[in-house]
């Protein structure tokens, strides 16, 4: 009996302790959502994987600006992942205001489900894409497979990190740049691009979900002599990781990727959040948008900024989506159940 | 090799030292060998993440731990706890109870769901509530219309972890309420104590270890769950994000020591947990 009484204080001391530190945080955040109620907004904005230091910092000046202008706080929370299953993920129920993507085709199937309206890509300047960027290779410091373009991948043993276009979008650029290289060089030989492109995946031993898993496979994890990367992506790991470790090398020929951006209509317009949304993708534009834009290694698109970090940007030959016929068409040729992707994609080993 | 040692000291002439001899070469190269897997496995990886976390220093250690998204980390990671924790407590009590003490159709049947958490790979334990409660799921319309979020919110990662961590109390106590059999509750019931009284003055005394320990096994996992949590969390900083998930989105940010920083986190409370239970156990003994 004393025992049991014993144990049951034991029992009851723990739970209350729980109860007690999440009583407090919970208490922490009431009063700070309520000091502000009224005034306060928050967005949510679904992106893809590499834009994660972008918007940590484009969201701080953002507020900031939004603070000046409107005298309104606005918080603006972040998710990332694999472009497509962040779009997978808004479609079966994620809450976002804005979308920021990777590619026009997974803005296509949020709004196929009606979340978002037609003619999405028409509502913002430059088809709705603030920032570009193109398909580059990273490769080991002093580059010791001597790699210099598109060619060079499909050579002797050189296995090449490039994660899975069905559930990325950088991916999904990274193949149709291979193409597109292939092409052009074969005087638009569909055959002959399909075989180039099929080799490049043999030289594939693992294809990761998310660019950001690529990068970490082949910087941390020190697997594969090259890594197909998003420019922003690669010179973002050339400063995170300092110049002695890895090499860029621009091929002679690339595509231009175009990530759009998207305000998320039907939630918007249930959270009474429509002004602020399209507001913050609309700052993307400005000349403070496009310059952290730019600082964090995506290319501008505003005339005054792109000439202030010319020599940030290296010019090269850059072929467009429209080579593929749009995004519907390249999905659904090359990406979609039974597309050539899959039919040339065989797992190594 | 081992096989043939017991036969060596019914051969030799001083019988008993060399059974001890023999017994204690193969004792100590079996702890020599389940020390060596030990640190291999378990102890050289806990000190990379604890010098990992510190290679920056105890400033950038801190300020991975107080950043606000940590923090918030930390604090869903407790409340998610908390729910699920009591809530698998009392249906772990009340289907041991049910199972061990009555005889009814379908037992073996809620048995073997009882198991099915461990069977089933944790993605899948994430999707299922996708597809149930998701906007295109069974409920999904309807949950849309009366503005109630589940999946990628607390109620989504609430329940993942429920179905997660829903066999461990159970679990312990089957085995325990089985061994035990029913005589002192048909004594107490015979004696004249009503359903409320047996349970509180007979069964739980006796089950009160197993209870701890299944609860305290539940308690860890329900605080380290990623793969069912992974899927319907939703990866919003600050807001979805379980200490686990925040590790992981961490480690792809470039924040390497920031990322070990929050695992430690997570280990001491793994540490907490694991003395809590070496005390309850030691208690049990005696």
């Amino acid at each position: 009996m004393k025992k049991s009484l014993k144990m049951g204080m034991v029992l009851s001391l723990v739970l209350a302790l729980t109860v007690v530190t999440a009583a407090c945080g919970k208490k922490d955040e009431a009063a700070s959502t309520s000091t502000n109620d009224k005034k306060d907004v928050e967005l949510l904005n679904v992106s893809y994987d590499p834009t994660r230091e972008l918007y940590q910092n484009y969201n701080k000046a953002f507020a900031a600006y939004w603070l000046k202008e409107k005298g309104q706080k606005v918080t603006i929370k972040q998710s990332h992942g694999g472009s497509g299953k962040q779009s997978r993920a808004v479609i079966d129920g994620q809450k976002a205001d804005v979308v920021t993507l990777a590619l026009g085709y997974d803005i296509d199937a949020i709004q196929e489900k009606g979340l978002i309206d037609k003619d999405w890509q028409k509502k913002f300047d430059k088809n709705s894409a603030p920032y570009t960027s193109t398909i580059v290779f990273l490769v080991r410091k002093g580059n010791p497979k001597q790699i210099k373009d598109w060619d060079d991948l499909i050579k002797g043993d050189t296995q090449v990190i490039t994660p899975n276009p069905k559930t990325s979008g950088g991916a999904r650029w990274n193949y149709l740049a291979a193409w597109g290289y292939a092409l052009s060089k074969n005087n638009n030989d569909q055959a002959k691009a399909q075989e180039f492109v099929k080799q490049l995946y043999k030289h594939v031993p693992v294809l990761d979900t998310g660019a950001r898993g690529s990068t970490t496979t082949f910087v941390e994890r020190g697997i594969g002599d090259v890594l197909i990367a998003w420019e922003n992506e690669a010179l973002l790991s050339v400063k995170e990781l300092g110049p002695d470790k890895v090499d860029i090398v621009y091929p002679s020929e690339s595509i231009l990727a175009e990530p759009p951006v998207a305000v998320v209509d039907k939630n918007v317009d249930k959270k009474g959040t429509r002004e602020v949304a399209e507001a913050y993708l609309k700052y993307l534009y400005s000349e403070e948008g496009q310059t952290i834009a730019a600082e964090n290694f995506y290319r501008p698109t505003l005339e005054s900024v792109k000439t202030k970090f010319k020599d940030s940007f290296k010019d090269l030959k850059l072929f467009t989506i429209d080579e593929f016929g749009g995004w519907q068409k390249a999905q659904k040729e090359h990406f979609s159940d039974g597309g050539i992707f899959d039919q040339i994609y065989v797992p190594s080993k | 090799m081992a096989g043939s040692l017991p036969l060596v000291p019914t051969q030799a002439k001083p019988q008993r030292s060399t059974t001890r001899n023999e017994s204690s070469w193969v004792k100590w190269s079996l702890i020599g060998l389940a020390a060596l897997v030990l640190i291999w496995m378990i102890v050289l990886p806990l000190i990379v993440v604890l010098t990992e976390s510190l290679k920056k220093g105890w400033e950038v250690y801190v300020a991975a731990i107080v950043d606000p998204d940590a923090l918030s980390a930390l604090r869903l990671t407790l409340l998610v706890a908390v729910i699920t924790v009591p809530l698998n407590t009392i249906f772990g009590v009340a289907a041991a109870w049910a199972i061990t003490k009555f005889k009814f159709k379908g037992k073996q049947l809620l048995i073997t769901l009882i198991d099915l958490p461990f069977a089933v790979s944790p993605v899948i334990g994430g999707l299922i509530y996708v597809l149930v409660y998701g906007e295109h799921g069974w409920f999904g319309p309807w949950l849309s219309d009366q503005d109630i979020q589940i999946i990628f919110a607390l109620p989504g990662i609430v329940l993942a972890t429920l179905f997660i961590t829903f066999p461990f109390v159970a679990r312990e106590l089957i085995p325990l309420m089985e061994e035990q059999g029913q005589h002192e509750e048909e004594a107490a019931v015979t004696l004249g104590a009503k359903g409320w009284t047996v349970f509180w003055r007979i069964t739980l005394p006796n089950i009160k270890w197993g209870l701890l320990y299944g609860v305290i096994l539940c308690n860890a996992r329900a605080m380290g769950e990623f793969g069912a949590v992974s899927v319907v969390s939703g990866h919003v900083r600050g807001e979805t994000n379980t200490l686990p998930l925040h590790v992981e989105i961490l480690y792809n940010e470039y924040q390497f020591s920031a990322s070990f920083a929050v695992a430690s986190l997570l280990l001491i409370l793994a540490l907490v947990t694991l003395i809590l239970k070496g005390w309850f156990t030691r208690k049990s003994v005696h």
